[in-house]
């Protein structure tokens, strides 16, 4: 019946194996060595370094880390200490960035700002990244009657203003940091949701995936251990510039008098206490706008370049 | 020659219907695909039966019914005697230890976030085999028998070569030592050279662990090169089931008869002898396939009956052992 | 056969085309050099990397520069060094006089566009012709690649089409002009078998037609004995061994095309023999070992393949062989198994 039975040769240890099944193994070793070891986030990391732009947006980024997590180092006066007589004074050396109504340090105050607008930035994008890959997993994974809910309450969602949908979130909250954070986190879960379903649906049909399956891997395996893994980078690259958008949605919020509430330096607030005083005492706006434009500007950059980083079509 | 104690798998009336549907909300089925349709086979322990076809003839649907990643329209998957379709999640469970596949591509199927010694240990991980030191160990020892360095455990799968990576491919289906393994086209991506590694690795690893395998492949010469038995798919149908040589020798379906000759010899004198037999036109689309014998419209022997009645399998045992063929006019030659 | 007294129609000399990449310099094609006879069919064979498909896009000046950069050698034909000659009279070979069918006729077929329109275009690009002219001219060119039903075909879009018929299409806008030259690059490989017996026969058929000359390029060993006449191997972007068909198969004297030819299981052989595979893969073509690019994989090698590449020979008439051991298979004192 089988037409091999001839060179039928049972095999019964180890040694024999080797010598029987494969004469190439030596060989594979010493071409093996001519690859070099890599990963994609290495190889991904090789050509962020490469990119100018990134490495300065990687540099303001950490930067307004620091700054934010060391404030009170770096701050030369308390942010809320007034001082009646330096009111509305110009940058100075002693005042680098001059003084406001109040007679507050605003160096001080755009140094404390970092730590509001990076704590929205990061606490935000968290709460929609834990919201969307759940629903997006939900929906891309399983399909059917879920996916198409989720994405139905995603189209809402999209059909809204960014800023509008966040005001009316801020009126039905109330105004106060912890709610910022909420309802810039719930408007971003969307997108990230949305996301992530495409690069699910993508993977899902790979055949690594049907060998998981056919082990018998449970979805929870396969959603953690495949999926999560190389459906990463798009979300990566996404939520770095949803950062800058957070800020700048913190900014507009506190600047309407929706977000943060005195006396806590954001620089949306800021930025809208000085609107009456644009023409005697520009300092008091160019340097939280300066500070909005430039963390933004990081986080954008960062993100650019990691979607080059991962995505390297020029990579031969 | 079929009794129950050789057949490791047996496959009856299988069907599967793809329904094509339309709308969002209110699903209407427009029509159906019908990937495999009323399919029968069996497979002897220890045996290679190789499954042929053209794209879109049914034989990977087939594979994915077998090892149940989706449900058949109807019919029953005999394993060891019992039919697996009917059994629950858990009791399924048990049997995917037994029942493993290779793919054809050896980029796609393997997740390039994982390491080698990832990706092998997974199938130990599910079905819980051993502590991490003895997996370790069984990872290693696996690697050897399908000839990579052992020492390559944390390297990822874009380090590797095609054929490595299929050797990978081979590791991970083999640590869990099946019985049966489905090869979905295992050597149709690779460089020729390393095709003829691949094949023998996989000819030595069936011998030395007594596999039996499930050989799906649209190329006859690897096919034939591999199996004990071959079976012919066209458009959802097995048209010709017979011992390897007995199919080559004396193929009884015309369709089978085209597709021998329609692969080129690797030898110039005797290609330019041969009389080439060439099929006339496309494969039809299986979503509305031609009445009767699907084959007919291509068909040069084709007669009034073919596109009235369809063809059942029946035994041709004068042609050899165990010759099936679905042909009103099986062993008519064809005069081009 | 091919005859020796035919003209060449082409000839390729010492063609080296690399890319310069991040990684380093890859050596896609590094010294190619044969030759084409009117109404031949010259079979280039090798494995993905061997540089077959980059000598085609090379002669028809396809190749993306950068990275990609033609570092030296001639494409002569009809007497002008294509790589010499200026863009604009480019035009007039590419896709005129010589022209190319891809491996995958979906992505070479614009998928905006009808059947007809690109046929026609096709057509116009080259020939000064009237609209109803070149409409007369398309439906013809239909009925030579075999298509049906030609006035409802030609208002198709490629998608309408499948995988056969798109490759038929591709081959009559390949034919348009009359090329004396047809390049067809793996012409069947991403369709079903019996469809790749339809599309060789065609091109086969045509070439006869029209006398014009074809270089086929596969990987695909039985496809080469059953069309061509005069064979290239190539091993990573070298010809290792040139010869007519029937030495290639019969009498080969590089050890790779032994390894090649061991590799392939024959449907014609009563008796399972067991395939006798080559050790290996291919290697990488950035840093390619010194000497001989195959020793790594080689049974056969010696000290010297470790040193130098084996300079081509003319081993017997007209059989060209790079291996320092071609003449002991050749006087029999090395045994080919």
């Amino acid at each position: 019946m089988y037409p091999f039975k001839e060179d039928k040769n049972k095999i019964q240890n180890d040694s024999d194996i080797e010598g029987i099944i494969d004469e190439s193994v030596e060989l594979e070793t010493e071409l093996g060595k001519k690859y070099g070891k890599s990963s994609l986030y290495k190889d991904a990391w090789r050509r962020l370094v490469r990119n100018k732009l990134a490495m300065i947006g990687l540099a303001i980024v950490i930067i307004m880390v620091v700054i934010a997590l060391l404030s009170p180092v770096i701050a030369p006066y308390d942010p809320n200490d007034r001082i009646k007589e330096l009111s509305q004074k110009g940058p100075s050396y002693q005042h680098w960035f001059g003084t406001d109504i109040l007679g507050r340090d605003i160096f001080s105050r755009v140094i404390y700002g970092a730590r509001i607008s990076m704590l929205v930035g990061v606490v935000a994008v968290s709460i929609s990244l834990a919201i969307g890959l759940f629903l997006g997993a939900l929906s891309g994974f399983f399909g059917g009657i879920s996916d198409a809910i989720i994405m139905r309450i995603a189209d809402i969602f999209f059909a809204f203003p960014y800023i509008l949908g966040a005001i009316v979130m801020m009126t039905v909250l109330g105004p106060g940091v912890l709610n910022v954070f909420i309802a810039i986190g719930i408007l971003g879960w969307a997108s990230v949701a949305r996301l992530f379903r495409s690069s699910i649906l993508s993977i899902k049909e790979k055949e690594y995936i049907e060998a998981a399956r056919a082990l018998g891997a449970s979805n929870a395996r396969i959603i953690l251990k495949h999926i999560f893994p190389n459906s990463f980078a798009p979300i990566i690259v996404y939520s770095t510039m949803n950062v800058g958008t957070a800020i700048i949605v913190e900014a507009a919020l506190s600047f309407l008098g929706l977000g943060v509430q005195p006396p806590t330096p954001s620089w949306g607030k800021m930025l809208s206490e000085s609107m009456s005083y644009i023409n005697t005492a520009p300092w008091l706006m160019f340097f939280p706008g300066l500070a909005i434009l430039i963390t933004v500007l990081g986080f954008v950059l960062l993100g650019d370049g990691l979607r080059d980083a991962f995505d390297p079509k020029l990579k031969r | 020659m079929k009794s129950e104690d050789t057949v490791l798998l047996e496959v009856k009336n299988l069907k599967k219907y793809f329904y094509l549907r339309t709308g969002f909300f209110f699903n209407k089925t427009a029509g159906s695909i019908k990937a495999v349709d009323n399919i029968n086979f069996f497979i002897r322990r220890g045996e290679t039966f190789g499954l042929v076809g053209e794209s879109g003839c049914g034989k990977s649907t087939a594979a994915r019914l077998i090892l149940r990643l989706i449900q058949p329209t109807s019919g029953e998957i005999f394993y060891k005697g019992k039919n697996i379709l009917t059994l629950k999640r858990s009791q399924m469970f048990k049997y995917r230890k037994e029942i493993q596949i290779i793919f054809q591509d050896p980029y796609a199927s393997l997740s390039p976030r994982m390491t080698i010694g990832d990706i092998v240990s997974e199938p130990l991980e599910v079905h819980r085999i051993g502590d991490k030191n003895s997996r370790i160990k069984e990872i290693k020892h696996t690697l050897k028998i399908v000839g990579l360095n052992p020492e390559h455990v944390n390297r990822y799968p874009h380090e590797f070569s095609g054929g490595q990576r299929q050797r990978v491919g081979i590791a991970r289906a083999l640590i869990l030592q099946p019985e049966l393994i489905i090869c979905d086209e295992p050597v149709s991506a690779l460089d020729v050279s390393v095709q003829a590694q691949i094949l023998n690795l996989m000819i030595d690893l069936q011998k030395e662990f007594n596999l039996t395998y499930l050989f799906i492949a649209h190329d006859l010469s690897v096919v034939k090169y591999v199996s004990n038995r071959i079976g012919v798919m066209y458009l959802g149908k097995i048209v010709e089931v017979a011992p390897a040589e007995d199919l080559y020798k004396k193929p009884l379906h015309p369709y089978t008869m085209g597709l021998l000759s329609a692969i080129p010899i690797p030898d110039p004198d005797l290609e330019k002898q041969r009389q080439r037999i060439i099929l006339p036109g496309d494969v039809p689309s299986p979503i509305n396939p031609p009445s009767g014998c699907r084959f007919h419209p291509r068909c040069p022997n084709a007669q009034d009956i073919c596109s009235k009645q369809e063809p059942e399998l029946k035994n041709y045992p004068e042609n050899g052992n165990n010759h099936f063929a679905a042909c009103f006019f099986a062993g008519k030659p064809i005069n081009n | 056969m091919a005859n020796n007294l035919q003209e060449k129609i082409l000839e390729v000399k010492n063609l080296k085309t690399y890319f310069h990449t991040d990684a380093g310099v890859v050596k896609a094609v590094d010294g190619v050099n044969f030759d084409l006879k009117r109404g031949e069919t010259l079979g280039i064979v090798g494995e993905t990397g061997s540089g077959k498909s980059i000598t085609a896009l090379t002669i028809l000046g396809l190749i993306p520069i950068p990275p990609g950069k033609v570092e030296s050698g001639e494409i002569i034909f009809e007497g002008q060094d294509l790589l010499k000659c200026k863009i604009s009279n480019l035009k007039h070979f590419r896709g005129n006089r010589i022209s190319m069918i891809f491996q995958d006729p979906m992505t070479s077929l614009n998928p905006v566009f009808n059947i007809g329109n690109q046929l026609i275009e096709a057509i116009q690009a080259h020939q000064n012709l009237s609209k109803k002219q070149s409409y007369d001219k398309a439906l013809e060119l239909l009925d030579m690649v075999g298509i049906s039903d030609r006035k409802k075909r030609m208002k198709s879009y490629p998608h309408e089409f499948s995988g056969g018929m798109r490759q038929r299409a591709m081959i009559a806008m390949a034919i348009a002009n009359s090329p004396s030259i047809l390049i067809a690059d793996e012409p069947t490989t991403a369709l079903d078998v019996t469809i790749q017996a339809q599309i060789l026969e065609l091109i086969d058929g045509l070439k006869k037609k029209t006398n014009s000359s074809v270089i086929l390029i596969t990987h695909d060993l039985g496809v080469i004995a059953k069309y061509a006449e005069r064979v290239m191997v190539m091993y990573a972007g070298k010809p290792v061994e040139f010869a007519s068909v029937n030495d290639i198969f019969y009498r080969p004297l590089h050890p790779y095309n032994l390894g090649l030819i061991g590799s392939v299981s024959k449907l014609n052989e009563e008796k399972k023999e067991r395939l006798k595979p080559i050790k290996g893969t291919p290697p990488s073509l950035i840093d390619l070992p010194k000497g001989c690019t195959f020793a790594l994989r080689c049974k056969f090698a010696i000290k010297p393949c470790w040193d130098s590449f084996p300079p081509t020979i003319e081993e017997e008439q007209n059989h060209f062989v790079a291996c320092f051991r071609a003449k002991e298979f050749l006087n029999g004192s090395l045994k080919r198994e």
